[in-house]
Parts: C-alpha cells; sequence; structure tokens
C-alpha cells in the first residue's frame, strides 16, 4: 500500500517534466501508474475471501502514536479499485481534453496529488493519518477546480468549496481526537473494539454530530450541497473524477467506515436518513430545471450521495448492500456521463442542452457510451443500474409503513433522476441536427475510450452479476455490516413491489422528461428563493461577517503603535511570571542575605547609575549607551562566576546591538518630550512591575532544587560528541535542530527587515524624488 | 568620519578580527568560541573598516553580498544533517571521521559533521549582522 502510494506521489513530482518533454504522449505512460495499481488490487481481492482485513503499518511519529497505517479490507478495495480504476481512464481522458494546455503538467501535478491522497484516505486505519490525507484531498480538490485561476468565479468556486469541506475537515479533527481520548488510540481496530463504551459515552452525540458535519460537507448533503455544482468551474476531467466518483463519495465512504463504530443507534439511523433524503429530494429537484450538462449532472450526484447516506442511516445488511451496489453503479455511469459531457463540449463548444440534438449523426461512439450509462442511471434492464435500484426499493420497503413513504419519495427523486438521465444522455444525440458554435466530429480515442469502457461494465455486470457479487460487493457489505452476509445479485426477482416501483419510476421519468421546459420555466420563477437558501448564508458569512470581524479585531490587536506593542508585551510577560510564580511554594528560608564581594558591589552600583541614568536622560544615543553599559556589567558578571561563552556572546551582541541602534537612532530628529505625566506613570509603574517580577524569578530559581539529570547527561556526553565545550556541543549537536531553527528565524527576520525598508525607501523615494535627503548625513563618505 | 588614525587601526585590525573570529570558530568545540561568536567577531571587524572608511566600501570588500551569506549558511548548516541520515542515524547526528588536522592556532582540527553546522552558524550571524548594517546604512543618494 505504502509503496503504491509513493508511486502516485513521484508521479505527481515528475509530470510536469514528462509534460515538458513528451507533451500529451505524457498521458499514455502516466496512465500505467493507476493501471498497475488498479491491477495489484484485483489481486488482493482474492486474498480477502476470508473476511479479516489485510494490515500494513509504517511507523510515522511513534510518539503520539501517529502512523501510516493501512487496512485493507473490501470497503477500502472497493474505492482503491474506483479511484485507480476510474483514474486510469481520467488521466488518458485529460491528456486529450487539455491538450495543449499549457499547464497539463501542473493538471498532472495535482491531479495525481489528489490520487494519492484519496487513494490513502480509503486505506487508512490510524485516525490521523486519515485526516491527513482527507485534508489532502480537499486542499488538491481546490486547486483543480481553481485550475482556470484566471476566471473569478473559478477561483470563487475553488475557495467555496475549500472553506465548506474545511470547515468539515476540522469537525472530523476533533472527533478523531474525541476518540481517540475515549480510547487511547488513534488505531481504528483498537478502537472499534470499545464500540459499547463510545455508545455509552455521553460525548457520543458531540461525536455523532462532529464526524456528520465532516461526512456531509464532503458529500455535498444539504444544507452543504451547495458547493458542488460550484465546483463545476473545474475542468471537466476533474468533474468526473473528484466529483462524482471520488472525492465526494469520501463522506460517504466515512460514513460507511464509522458505521460499525458509531452506527445501530436512533440517532445515528435517523440523522443519516433524514439528512439523506432531504439531499436525494433537494438534489434531484434542482437538477431537473438546469440547462448546463454538468450542473445537470452535479445536482444528480447530490441526490446519489443522498441516496447512499439514506441508506447507511437504514443500517440493515440489505441496506448496506444496496448502498455498496449504487456506489459503484452511481461510479460507474456518473463518470462515464460526465466524460461524455466533456467530449460533447469539447467537439461542439456549448453544454447547453437546448442548443443539443442529432449528435449521434457525428459521434456513433460517444453515442453509445451517453446512451449505455443513461439508461445504467435510469434503471433499466439488463444494467447493473436496475439491479440496484430494486435493491434500494427493497432495502426501504423492509420497513413497512414508513418505508413505504421512503419509498415513495424515492421514486419521485429517481424520476426526476431518469428525467435527467434522458435530458444529458439521451436526448443531445438524437432528434434533428442544431447549430453548435463548432461543427461536431467523432471525438478522438481517448475522450471516447474511458466512458464507454465504464459504460459496458455497467452493461456486463447487469448481465453477469457473479462478476461483481461475490468478489467486490460482498467484501464491502463485510465491512460495513460487520458480520458475514449473503449476497446475492440477480437481474429477475419475479413480480415483487420493487419491479412495480421501477416501472413507475421509469414512467413517471419519462413524463418528467417530456414536461422539462415547464421544469425550466418553473425554476426560473423561483430562482429568488435563492436568497434564503444555504449558499446566501455563506456567501453573507464570506462578504460582510468576516471582513467586519477581522477589521475588528485587527483595530483592536495590530493597531500599528510601537509603543502599545510594547507596552502589551510586557505586561503580558509580567502577568505570566506572576502567575507562574505563584503556584510555586518555597520554604520559609528561601531567600538569606549573604556576605558580598567588594567587586559585587561594584558591579551593581554602576548597573544601578547607567539604568538610573538612562532613565532621566533626554539624548537618545546617550540613552542607548547606557543601556550599552549595563549590558556589559552583566557579561562582566557572567565571566566571573565561569560561563566565558555566555559572556562572550553576551559582549559581542551588546556591541553589535549598540552600533546598530545608534546606526539607526543617528537618522531620526531629535527626541522630544512628547508623552502625558499619566502616561509616564503607568509606564514607571508597569516597568517596576515587570522588573519585580523578573527579580523575584531569578531569585526564586536559585531556591528550586532544579534536575541535574540533564546538566549530568550533557557533561558526560561532551566526550562522545568530540567536544570539551559543552556549551558549544550543546548548540551544534545535541540541540543542533533547535540551533537550525534558530539561525534560520535570525535569517529570515534580517530578510524581513531587509525587505520591509527597501520597499519602504523605494516608495519614498519615489514618492518625493524631489525632497531628497531630508535625512540627516549619514556616515558615508 | 575621516581619522587618520582610526583608518590606520581598521587596516590592521580588521583583518585580524576575521582571523581571530576564525579561530575562535574551529576552537568552539573544545574552548569558549564557536560559530555564533566566530561569526559575530567576524561581522564586527567589517564593521570597524566601515568606521574607518565607510560602509558601502566595507560591504564591498565582500565577495557576496550580505543576503548571500545567510543562505549559504543555512544551507550548510541544512546539509551538514544530512550524512547523518545517509548513515542511517537522526538527522543532525554528528559524524566523525578518523582524521585529524593540525592547525596552528586552533589545536588539532577534527572535521566533524557540526564543524560544518558550526561554519553554516558562522555565515547566517555573519550574514544577517551585515544585513541590518547594510540596511540601516544603505543611503537613498549613494549607488
Amino acid at each position: 500500500m505504502a509503496a503504491s502510494l509513493f508511486i502516485v506521489f513521484l508521479a505527481s513530482a515528475i509530470s510536469p517534466l514528462l509534460v515538458y518533454f513528451l507533451r500529451t504522449r505524457a498521458s499514455y505512460f502516466l496512465a500505467l501508474v493507476p493501471l498497475s495499481i488498479f491491477v495489484l488490487y484485483l489481486h488482493y481481492l482474492q486474498r480477502l475471501h476470508d473476511g479479516s482485513p489485510l494490515l500494513e503499518t509504517i511507523h510515522w511519529i511513534q510518539s503520539f502514536g501517529v502512523h501510516l497505517q493501512f487496512r485493507l479490507d473490501g470497503l477500502a478495495l472497493l474505492f482503491l479499485l474506483l479511484i485507480a480504476g476510474i483514474g486510469t481512464l481520467i488521466v488518458l481522458y485529460a491528456g486529450s481534453y487539455l491538450a495543449g494546455h499549457p499547464h497539463l503538467g501542473r493538471f498532472y501535478a495535482i491531479l495525481f496529488l489528489f490520487m494519492g491522497a484519496m487513494l490513502g484516505l480509503v486505506a487508512s486505519e490510524n485516525l490521523i493519518a486519515l485526516f491527513v490525507f482527507w485534508e489532502l484531498t480537499s486542499l488538491s480538490s481546490y486547486l483543480l477546480v481553481g485550475f482556470d485561476y484566471r476566471k473569478k468565479e473559478a477561483r470563487a468556486a475553488a475557495l467555496q468549496a475549500l472553506l465548506v469541506t474545511f470547515t468539515g475537515g476540522q469537525a472530523l479533527l476533533v472527533a478523531f481526537l474525541i476518540l481517540a481520548s475515549l480510547t487511547d488510540s488513534f488505531s481504528f481496530t483498537q478502537i472499534l473494539e470499545k464500540k459499547i463504551q463510545i455508545q455509552q459515552n455521553p460525548s457520543y452525540i458531540i461525536l455523532v454530530l462532529l464526524v456528520l458535519t465532516g461526512a456531509f460537507t464532503k458529500s455535498a448533503q444539504t444544507p452543504f450541497h451547495f458547493w458542488l455544482p460550484g465546483a463545476m468551474a473545474a475542468p471537466t476531467p476533474v468533474s468526473a473524477y473528484l466529483h462524482s466518483a471520488t472525492m465526494v463519495t469520501a463522506g460517504v465512504f466515512l460514513l460507511a467506515r464509522l458505521t460499525p463504530l458509531l452506527g445501530g443507534t436512533h440517532l445515528w439511523a435517523w440523522s443519516l436518513t433524514s439528512f439523506g433524503l432531504l439531499t436525494m429530494l433537494t438534489g434531484s429537484i434542482l437538477a431537473i430545471g438546469q440547462t448546463d450538462l454538468k450542473r445537470l449532472l452535479a445536482y444528480t450526484t447530490v441526490a446519489a450521495l443522498g441516496t447512499m447516506t439514506m441508506l447507511l442511516g437504514l443500517g440493515t445488511p440489505l441496506a448496506a448492500k444496496a448502498a455498496i451496489a449504487f456506489l459503484l453503479v452511481h461510479s460507474l455511469y456518473k463518470g462515464a456521463l460526465f466524460m461524455v459531457a466533456g467530449a460533447v463540449d469539447h467537439e461542439t463548444h456549448t453544454r447547453d442542452v437546448r442548443d443539443l440534438g442529432g449528435l449521434i449523426r457525428h459521434m456513433p461512439i460517444t453515442a453509445i457510451a451517453s446512451g449505455l450509462a443513461a439508461l445504467a442511471m435510469c434503471g433499466v434492464p439488463p444494467v447493473l443500474g436496475f439491479i440496484s435500484k430494486e435493491l434500494i426499493y427493497e432495502a426501504k420497503l423492509e420497513f413497512g409503513q414508513i418505508g413505504w413513504f421512503f419509498a415513495i419519495l424515492g421514486v419521485i427523486a429517481n424520476a426526476l433522476v431518469v428525467a435527467v438521465a434522458l435530458i444529458v444522455g439521451i436526448r443531445p444525440f438524437l432528434g434533428f441536427p442544431l447549430h453548435t458554435p463548432k461543427h461536431p466530429h467523432e471525438a478522438p480515442f481517448p475522450l471516447w475510450f474511458g466512458p464507454l469502457i465504464l459504460a459496458l461494465l455497467g452493461l456486463l455486470f447487469g448481465i453477469v452479476p457473479p462478476l461483481v457479487e461475490q468478489t467486490i460487493i460482498k467484501p464491502a457489505v463485510v465491512a460495513v455490516v460487520g458480520d458475514t452476509i449473503k449476497v446475492k445479485l440477480s437481474l429477475w426477482h419475479g413480480f415483487t413491489p420493487m419491479l412495480v416501483l421501477s416501472f413507475v419510476t421509469l414512467l413517471l421519468g419519462f413524463c418528467f422528461f417530456r414536461m422539462r421546459e415547464k421544469f425550466r420555466l418553473a425554476r426560473e420563477t423561483l430562482t429568488p428563493l435563492r436568497y434564503y437558501g444555504p449558499e446566501s448564508l455563506y456567501s453573507c458569512i464570506i462578504n460582510h461577517w468576516l471582513p467586519s470581524i477581522a477589521s475588528l479585531q485587527t483595530r483592536i490587536l495590530q493597531h500599528g503603535y510601537l509603543r502599545y506593542y510594547v507596552l502589551s508585551i510586557i505586561a503580558a510577560a509580567a502577568l505570566a511570571v506572576a502567575a507562574g510564580l505563584s503556584r510555586i511554594s518555597l520554604p520559609g528560608t528561601w531567600f538569606t542575605w549573604r556576605s558580598f564581594e567588594w567587586w559585587e558591589v561594584l558591579l551593581c552600583a554602576a548597573i544601578f547609575l547607567a539604568g538610573f541614568a538612562a532613565i532621566l536622560t533626554s539624548g537618545r544615543i546617550t540613552s542607548v549607551v547606557l543601556l550599552g553599559i549595563i549590558g556589559y556589567t552583566i557579561s562582566l558578571i557572567f565571566a566571573l562566576y565561569g560561563a566565558p561563552d555566555l559572556a562572550l556572546t553576551q559582549f559581542l551582541v551588546e556591541t553589535l546591538t549598540l552600533i546598530l541602534l545608534v546606526l539607526v537612532l543617528y537618522r531620526l530628529p531629535k527626541a522630544k518630550s512628547l508623552s502625558s505625566k499619566a502616561s509616564r506613570l503607568r509606564d514607571a509603574l508597569l516597568s517596576l512591575a515587570f522588573g519585580f517580577a523578573i527579580t523575584l524569578l531569578v531569585l526564586k530559581s536559585l531556591y528550586i532544587p532544579h534536575d541535574t539529570k540533564l546538566p549530568d547527561f550533557f557533561v558526560q556526553n561532551s566526550p562522545i560528541a568530540q567536544g570539551r565545550n559543552v556549551v558549544n556541543v550543546i548548540l551544534v549537536d545535541f540541540r543542533a535542530l533547535d540551533t537550525l531553527g534558530e539561525i534560520t528565524v535570525l535569517g529570515i527576520s534580517a530578510v524581513g527587515v531587509w525587505a520591509v525598508l527597501s520597499f519602504i525607501r523605494k516608495k519614498s523615494s519615489s514618492a518625493s524624488a524631489s525632497q531628497k535627503n531630508s535625512s540627516p548625513a549619514s556616515f558615508e563618505q | 568620519m575621516n581619522s587618520l588614525l582610526l583608518q590606520v587601526c581598521a587596516r590592521i585590525t580588521s583583518p585580524l578580527q576575521i582571523i581571530l573570529s576564525l579561530i575562535l570558530l574551529l576552537r568552539g568545540h573544545n574552548e569558549p568560541g564557536g560559530g555564533f561568536i566566530g561569526g559575530l567577531v567576524a561581522a564586527a571587524g567589517i564593521i570597524l573598516y566601515g568606521f574607518a572608511f565607510g560602509f558601502h566600501r566595507a560591504l564591498c570588500l565582500l565577495p557576496l553580498p550580505p543576503i548571500s551569506f545567510i543562505a549559504i549558511g543555512l544551507l550548510l548548516a541544512a546539509f551538514s544533517g544530512i550524512p547523518a541520515l545517509l548513515a542511517g542515524q537522526p538527522y543532525l547526528t554528528g559524524l566523525w571521521p578518523n582524521l585529524s588536522i593540525p592547525t596552528f592556532l586552533a589545536g588539532n582540527l577534527k572535521p566533524g559533521t557540526p564543524l560544518f553546522f558550526d561554519l553554516g552558524v558562522y555565515f547566517s550571524v555573519f550574514g544577517t549582522v551585515l544585513l541590518m548594517l547594510e540596511t540601516s546604512t544603505k543611503n537613498e543618494n549613494s549607488p
């Protein structure tokens, strides 16, 4: 597993180079990567027959229990196969679809990044690793949606997708941390063993809500459904891959993965079922009025994700079976139809269904692929889509009266989906040829190859269900339900209520199809209702609330007055020290006087005098020099008490600080007394408090019995590090990483000062070219 | 600031300071000294020269602009940890080849990876101080 992830990420890194040298032909080589992974996991399928998941661990951050731990069970394998299989076709497809695009290399880099993230996500056993991959899919999806970054709407859609999915990601992280705190483990297998303990814990409700937020945002469940149609701003290969077949099903994957752990309660069942039903209806109702091919498909994806969520909520083995079968079917036909939509767009330069007709004459192969995929979407026998639809109805009808209610809602939603399938998959290819911006031809091979393969697979699995029922669907269902069950798929069940429902769905769907103009009109008249939808809430938050909160807190925290920054830093430090000291209790005799050496008195007197003089003087340079005296005196103290390195460093730093300060202060105008008496009093009091706190800290720290383990370790081990100067050995060997960080900070701050000052200088010199040389003479000769 | 006395002094002491800084750097592992102190001393040498002859001229003496010294130093320090990785040990573990090079001023020198790390510290500190110097003394009028 780790090896295949590595290969995918490697492909992401080298794909720009490959595209640079091979141009579009690179896609054939790159397609080999997911293809080989697909073949690899086909082999794994046979090893899964005994039902126990295969585990693989690579230690990552051992001290936190975070590992790259992979769990290959039926559910993971189903997703892995879908991701790698459809990924192969998409890589081929994109090479042709974006042929000659200047950023094709970048596109592949992000696409493979996404693919790797997705593969890691579905195979993760460790929850933190899962979260990392989860966020990585959101991030790469953001980059892909905003791929056409010159378009404003693409950027807005990308940001919207990112913010919505990241919100869910944060919720998910909190949920995982709660899980870990309840069970002391991030490993899914170990957490699963403590299922009862988790479900009886009072935080179970919060846990479920957080997980649902994560899954619902990712899988575009109402009320978060709005980002998915917006994400259609992405190039079509991305829509086909991310927003239909893989990424959006990550939420469903998560729900399926966690069902054995969190499922089986009323809360879980009811929230999944009701949100699923709501999403199913929202998606299908919003879909029918659209006219853009991709948006039509996007809303039906929302509906399909709702259906899957609802089925997982029902929770019976039959429902799980239906959910898994439907997931497979949906990925196949939706991927195919998206690719067809892209091919049509590529050949005619329009995606408006009202402008398309009679394309079968020009694009026969695409038409076949599209027609087969549309049949799967409608659920017409003998395609696999029919079997899954029967299963869905059967799963609903198990629940008696309420089941019938669900089934009727399902019939309405499915009928709308059927109508969309006819609009998208069949109608553009039949009828009279209409005039399009570009005269259509058959699409090049990679553009029809992908959809044709997917559509034919749907047909093949429908005619010969044993191909998938035992090998793919059963292990996945077992992973969701938790114990072994019988899985049998067949086209013909006899005359059952399900058959009637299927028939009614198709009939109703055809009626809706005939009424499509009315739906479009209705959509236009109802458009003002969007104002009350969740999307306007989103834009209100982004455009009004967020900026006003941000500007409010900036006004309070980032006021731009250096003196108040210093003030708040010192006040906070003093408070922190005081708070820390108050928690340390010491024996009554912690402070005792002892006799002084004469030079100690001398040094202290020098510090005191210099300090007072620095306060009282009005010259800037004088006060800096006086402060320098304090610094030198302190370095003398270091030297006297046997810390030569410290003394030397302090001495040098003091010197250089003095020089730099003088060089800067020299340019400032003469100091004037501007502050009021009150503010001076405030500053004096604060300084006194700070000094008092630090003094107390130093005094107390002398009397706290300190741990000698660390100094002893350093002294004993510095010969191993080939050095006698312990201070330096600590700096460059024991704590070298800290030092590396410190010099990096040092360098970056210097570069930052340099950049800011050169920027200001450039600005002021261009603004006032005539008023040059307003600063006092420099040190230059 | 055209002081003959300072100029004569700086001509002699500035190179001495650079040499001294190298001695401090090399002996740092066993005696007081090290990359940080060495870098500061070296920078102080350049600054002294700058007070005598002008900072622009002092900075022109350097083979590279200060910002490049920072980059070289950081890279040197970061890369000095790589050999340990190749040897299968944690990043930045000190490796000491069995070598000893006699130097006349700083005792026998063992070229371990921490020495290169220290050299990186030396360069980045040197570059940081001089970059600050360059920033605060750069005059709009001078080229």
